[in-house]
């Protein structure tokens, strides 16, 4: 028995939401063998079929059509389905969801006590799994006093007591923060390597160039199946199926251009790196290799790290934006109890009008906290903020005035949609602000296209039926029709595949060319950051530890590294190639790295 | 704001009462509740208030903490406080147009709103004290013997302790709600009852379609566990009387008597501004 799953021409449709009975098939004759294991990952976009899959495999949905085998056993058989979970356990996207008990220990003990398993074991297996997954010390606190990360890990260690030779993770980290991320992917390959079975889903490459196989899903079929270097050396497939390749990859292909050779496997930062670092010393050892390339190719591409990606350049016309000083902001949560915590310290800063800027920082360094204060939600406990002339902390400030002008989009805005069209959803605003019709139908039009939507086709149709990229733009139309003249985004393109997330901030980038608002982005996403900020914001346990040119951040790498931040990913591969004594440049753009890393190479010695 | 509200949550501690029996808990809760509606006069009150500030006291949850989750109820204290001054009848006090204040009035708006505080107050030391999983199969073992006519206890209980726990998940999803939607100029503040109930609606839609979507989640999630209901399940910490439950139901007793007797008139105690 060497396959533990295996599906025989699967196919599952289900009812569309249109009157008119359409069916939608989301597996479309699936035929596929998991070995025993093995470690493969699920690409594919939102509603590629996924998520339905792993429902399937797992007993939750059946299939309409074909079979599924968990270790040879049916899952459309009733007296097995426990079994199959048993065999087959399943960890979901969203940590707090899936969570059942108010306490730790009790909701990791919730499988083993379904099954059956006596009270003295079930002691020993949930003390095992939450060792395992490291919350051993959190075990008798409340799950909602967790990190993401830690919930997920909660998750995790609820199926591990169930003892399973397989688990399925439906997008495990898509809801987390870097740290998280890192914490929980590094238990996947732990499990994997203790020899459990482990079915990744996920929207993130670099965990698929972690894994020894790799499916692409698309439109209900598997279009791709093989290794993950075979399948991110094919990169028009990779923009078929509306997905992306790992950053290392792209690095390396931009070397290949300069005459490099570096191999197909090679598809990690890691991996990256030690190969990089490698050559070097072969290169060393060797003396000058025979020169193959042209000098002249890599000079002319050859950009400085002080020259910033151009997105600063086109500085708008005619401003439309706010400029925004915050002066000695403070703000202490629960003031006087045990539980009281300082969730901004001394924060001071100017934001020029028109600027696009980036707001970084760990979970809880106080970013949120700061954005709501920027609109009123939030009132200050000591200090001044002023958008354009317009005091935000002033006592008889109309905080109507003050939401018109400053737009807040918060993290997963679709989640407050509410109204039966799209149309209507995205006037909430303008009406709030009692505008007269015309202008309130003009604005909603315009707000729907700058979002990058079709008012025609979608106006109409509620914002519950659109795909989830569709409906997180809708929710930021719904912002944008209220014209504000400083936009601040929480993490617009959080759980989106790479397609929608592309999409999204052009979008965004789009609107601040347009209209020539003040934009601020809160994103845990680096790259994002260096792509599209003039300048950016680091919080840090609630005070303002730097700011400056995205160029002037990134090249304090290890202090951004100490403070549990990321790096884009081209500052994470020198990073990496630094700490192994390589002595190198800084690079914020794939290109900018590529000609460090020659730099780096051609040197002498 | 939403998400300081306490009342209903778990405090964690390792005190007596926190490891009394949850069955013992939730009889004695129940029986204190009960006890509360006997009482006719505030010697009865002292009683209650007296043996309540002893089990606070061993519970060791800060008074301050279950005050300040008492707080949302506040406003219904007010509201029934109110009414009853006003709208009872008796010897006329105060009178100034169609409002009258009764000697009656005042003893009864002070009566119900002690009864009221005590009521709260006793109700919340059990889920302060009490771990949502230990109140379900307290629960479940105090319906078992009804599943014989056809009351699904388990399904009961676990329906209970779901809900507690989504409690402050829900909470957390209004304030998000609340503040998106006050970002696009919403006001659930100002204007009129039939006003403000109508600037509800863009807060209870998103709300209650969270709570399907959770709800979706986590049955999912569960029937991933293979959670089959009450049949075959074990459990991790299996209930089990101590000496300290028995200790505890002979005080819980002793308090029955001497509150029935005593409201009954029947000691040599006078009672004290009884009507």
């Amino acid at each position: 028995m060497d396959n533990i799953i295996r599906t025989e021409n699967l196919n599952y449709e289900y009812e569309g939401f249109d009157n008119d009975s359409l069916t939608i098939t989301a597996l479309n004759d699936i035929n596929l063998e998991i070995k025993k294991g093995s470690f493969t990952a699920v690409l594919g976009k939102n509603g590629s079929g996924k998520s339905t899959l792993a429902k399937n495999i797992n007993g939750l949905l059946l299939p309409t059509k074909g079979v599924i085998y968990v270790n040879d056993m049916d899952t459309a058989d009733d007296g097995l389905i426990w079994e199959i979970r048993k065999t087959a356990g399943m960890v979901f996207q969203n940590p707090d969801n899936q969570i059942v008990a108010a306490i730790v220990e009790d909701d990791v003990a919730f499988g083993p006590e379904n099954i059956g398993i006596p009270a003295e074991e079930i002691r020993s297996r949930i003390d095992d799994a939450m060792k395992s997954t490291g919350i051993y010390e959190v075990r008798h606190k409340a799950p909602g006093l967790l990190s993401g990360g830690q919930k997920q890990r909660v998750a995790i260690a609820g199926v591990l007591a169930m003892k399973p030779e397989c688990i399925i993770f439906d997008e495990p980290t898509a809801m987390l923060d870097p740290k998280g991320r890192a914490e929980v992917r590094d238990i996947i390959k732990r499990l994997h390597q203790e020899g459990i079975t482990v079915l990744l889903i996920t929207h993130f490459m670099e965990e698929a160039a972690g894994a020894d196989r790799t499916i692409i899903m698309n439109n209900g079929n598997i279009i791709s199946d093989g290794t993950p270097a075979e399948i991110f050396s094919n990169t028009e497939l990779i923009e078929m199926a509306g997905l992306d390749v790992p950053a290392a990859v792209k690095i390396r292909n931009k070397l290949r251009l300069r005459g490099f050779d570096i191999p197909d496997n090679i598809i990690d930062m890691e991996g990256l790196a030690d190969f990089l670092c490698g050559m070097k010393h072969e290169r060393k050892e060797n003396g000058r290799l025979s020169e193959t390339i042209d000098i002249s190719a890599a000079n002319s591409s050859g950009l400085g790290v002080n020259e910033s990606d151009g997105s600063s350049e086109k500085q708008s016309e005619n401003c439309g934006g706010l400029s925004i000083v915050v002066e000695h902001l403070s703000c202490v949560y629960n003031k006087g109890l045990s539980d009281e915590t300082v969730a901004l310290d001394d924060v001071s800063f100017n934001i020029k009008a028109g600027e696009f800027v980036g707001l970084i920082g760990h979970t809880g360094s106080g970013k949120s906290t700061l954005i709501q204060h920027i609109n009123g939600l939030i009132k200050a406990d000591s200090g001044r903020i002023f958008a354009g002339d317009m005091e935000v902390t002033a006592e008889k400030v109309s905080m109507k005035e003050v939401r018109r002008r400053v737009g807040i989009v918060f993290q997963y805005p679709e989640y407050q949609l509410f109204e039966e069209n799209v149309e209507l959803d995205v006037a909430f605003g303008p009406k709030n602000l009692e505008l007269s019709k015309e202008e309130i139908d003009s604005r909603v039009r315009t707000a729907i296209r700058q979002a990058g939507l079709d008012f025609d086709e979608i106006a109409k149709r509620s914002p519950f039926e659109l795909s989830g990229g569709q409906k997180r733009k809708a929710a930021i139309a719904g912002v944008i029709a209220m014209k504000p003249e400083v936009l601040i985004l929480d993490e617009p393109a959080a759980g989106l595949d790479p397609q929608s997330h592309k999409e999204i901030l052009s979008m965004i980038r789009n609107l601040h060319n347009e209209t020539g608002c003040t934009v601020i982005l809160v994103s845990h996403n680096m790259n994002d950051v260096v792509q599209f900020c003039d300048k950016v914001l680091v919080m840090n346990r609630g005070k303002l530890m730097l700011s400056g040119s995205p160029a002037e951040i990134f090249r304090r790498d290890s202090l951004l590294k100490d403070s549990g931040l990321g790096l884009p990913d081209p500052g994470e591969l020198i990073y990496i190639m630094k700490k192994r004594g390589a002595d190198i440049k800084g690079a914020l753009t794939n290109e900018q790295a590529a000609k460090a890393i020659e730099d780096y190479l051609r040197s002498d010695l | 704001m939403i998400r300081d509200i306490t009342l209903g949550q778990y405090y964690t501690g390792k005190s007596v009462v926190h490891r009394l029996d949850p069955r013992l808990k939730i009889i004695g809760t129940f029986v204190y509740l009960i006890m509360l509606f006997f009482i006719k006069d505030f010697i009865g009150y002292a009683a209650v208030a007296v043996c309540l500030a002893a089990v606070t006291a061993a519970s060791r949850v800060p008074v301050k903490f279950i005050i300040k989750g008492m707080k949302p109820i506040l406003f219904i204290l007010i509201f029934t406080f109110i009414i009853n001054i006003f709208l009872y009848d008796g010897t006329i006090l105060w009178q100034w147009k169609f409002l009258t204040i009764t000697d009656e009035g005042i003893h009864q708006a002070v009566f119900i709103a002690v009864r009221l505080i005590l009521l709260i107050f006793g109700t919340s030391l059990l889920t302060y004290t009490t771990k949502p999983m230990e109140l379900t199969d307290g629960f479940e073992a105090i319906l078992r013997p009804l599943s014989r006519f056809g009351v699904p206890s388990h399904e009961i209980a676990t329906m209970m302790s779901i809900a507690l726990r989504f409690i402050p998940t829900l909470l957390l999803e209004a304030d998000k709600i609340m503040k998106a939607q006050q970002a696009r100029g919403a006001d659930f503040e100002s204007g009129n009852l039939v006003r403000r109930a109508k600037s509800m609606i863009p807060l209870l839609v998103p709300l209650f379609i969270s709570a399907f979507r959770i709800a979706q989640d986590l049955a999912s999630a569960m029937e991933a566990r293979c959670y089959r209901g009450g049949e075959g399940r074990t459990r991790l910490h299996p209930m089990k009387y101590h000496m300290r439950d028995a200790v505890g139901y002979v005080i819980l007793t002793a308090f029955a008597v001497f509150i029935f007797v005593q409201s009954r008139g029947i000691l040599p105690i006078p009672m004290i501004w009884a009507r």
